[in-house]
């Protein structure tokens, strides 16, 4: 191959880049608001919340993404509803993403001590009032870390939105050994700031307390 | 009419019965001293007062309010019961001055600044003046403990129970925090103290309790009750601590 093509390809990638890091970013940010109203309705003691709630986890988090992605898509197109390629890979990696952050978040709402709701419990706040003056504010702290560790993952699972045609990252060309290495290299450039960002975080929080 | 009310109540943590039919009086004013050994029920009876345990049968009345009950305001009662901890459970990512503040801005909506004119009283009232600005993890066990009894003022309950609030506590800095008590009783505040302090259950309570396997065991005037326990249990008790 020439070095000309080599340019072409590489720029038509990094070019491409940017649907990568937009899905990623709008996948995650949705998720997440899913995921804080999820968390609400999981830890709250009320039964109705919390079990429809952890179906929903266990159904997203014990299926692949890429079948997610095709149920979406295809699934979708089954019952006679058109859904844009953009749309099914942004409701599947929203609703995977959801269902993870929602139990790494809980995680972190459980390492609260009792005592602080007990504490708050005695002083009248209501559920959302604790949630949101008491235990929110110390397990934000904690979930930084973890948090941040997890947009990763959401980064490499738009990889996978390839397969329904939707044109990001590694999907922009056609030669194959070359671009799944640049892609790779590329994925690895967007995904690894973030991981030594997590791992710096956590040593960080864990000297703070 | 008593403040709070207890009649012949029961609780089970699965098999094992820890309130084998409490009943207990407790009018305004009164400092009321639950002695005992570990494991006869003293804190569950006191948790139940303010609805962090539930009952299984009897009934808790607390200021006319029905604790426990299904259509009960929880809310409500709790804005008149405050409650101290042995492990403070301050909030440590609020200053002292922030724990005090919360319950009345969020739970009696009092505005910011009158909330702030709130908690320099309480906390003057604690002898923490100049900690008022200070995170939890700043001040000692003894100043906790103190902010953590401001915070509970701060609600102004009509009566305020506490759970072996000097136990967590290295033994120089258990008296700042019972003068304090003792400052509350004096002037007037309704105690309920599940304490193991027995020359302060006898100094400063008007009521002593005596549990013993889940049972109010033996009761009256603390001095009294000290210089003459009637049963064996209570005299090995007395005798067991020194």
């Amino acid at each position: 191959m020439s070095d000309f093509s080599f340019w072409i390809i590489l720029k038509n990638l990094l070019w491409a880049t940017q649907w990568t890091v937009v899905l990623s970013l709008i996948a995650f940010v949705s998720g997440g608001i899913v995921a804080l109203v999820l968390l609400f309705m999981r830890t709250s003691q009320i039964g109705v919340l919390a079990w429809p709630t952890r179906i929903y986890i266990e159904l997203f988090q014990g299926t692949p993404l890429l079948m997610q992605l095709f149920m979406f898509f295809f699934g979708a197109a089954l019952f006679g509803i058109e859904v844009s390629p953009w749309i099914a890979a942004w409701l599947a990696l929203m609703f995977w993403t959801s269902a993870f952050l929602t139990e790494i978040w809980r995680g972190c709402v459980e390492a609260i001590p009792r005592g602080q709701w007990e504490a708050s419990d005695s002083l009248g706040l209501s559920y959302i009032e604790q949630m949101r003056y008491v235990i929110l504010p110390q397990a934000t702290r904690i979930a930084i870390a973890p948090t941040v560790g997890f947009s990763v993952q959401v980064i490499k699972g738009t990889a996978l939105a390839s397969i329904i045609g939707f044109v990001e990252l590694t999907n922009a060309t056609f030669r194959p050994f070359l671009v799944y290495s640049l892609v790779a290299a590329i994925y690895f450039c967007l995904c690894f700031p973030l991981s030594w960002c997590a791992k710096r975080l956590e040593g960080r929080l864990n000297v703070a307390r | 009419m008593s403040l709070v009310s207890i009649r012949d109540v029961r609780k089970s943590f699965g098999d094992l019965e820890v309130l084998k039919g409490v009943s207990l009086e407790v009018k305004k004013g009164d400092v009321v001293a639950i002695i005992g050994r570990s494991g006869s029920g003293k804190s569950t009876l006191l948790r139940c007062i303010n609805g962090l345990e539930t009952y299984q049968a009897g009934a808790i009345l607390a200021d006319g309010i029905e604790v426990g009950g299904l259509q009960t305001n929880m809310r409500e009662l709790r804005r008149h019961v405050g409650m101290v901890f042995q492990q403070f459970n301050l909030f440590p990512h609020l200053t002292a001055a922030g724990n005090v503040m919360l319950a009345p801005t969020v739970v009696n909506k009092v505005s910011k600044k009158e909330a702030r004119e709130l908690a320099a009283e309480m906390l003057a009232k604690v002898g923490l003046s100049d900690k008022i600005d200070s995170y939890p993890s700043q001040l000692s066990g003894g100043q906790q403990q103190r902010v953590a009894i401001a915070r509970a003022l701060a609600m102004r309950p009509k009566v305020l129970l506490c759970d072996e609030i000097t136990s967590a506590l290295d033994p120089e800095l258990v008296n700042e925090v019972l003068r304090v008590v003792e400052q509350l009783a004096r002037d007037g505040m309704t105690l309920i103290l599940v304490t193991h302090e027995m020359r302060f259950a006898r100094d400063v309570g008007t009521h002593l309790v005596f549990m013993h396997h889940g049972k109010v065991h033996e009761s009256g005037a603390p001095k009294e009750v000290f210089a003459a326990p009637q049963t064996p249990e209570l005299q090995q008790f007395v005798s067991g601590i020194g």
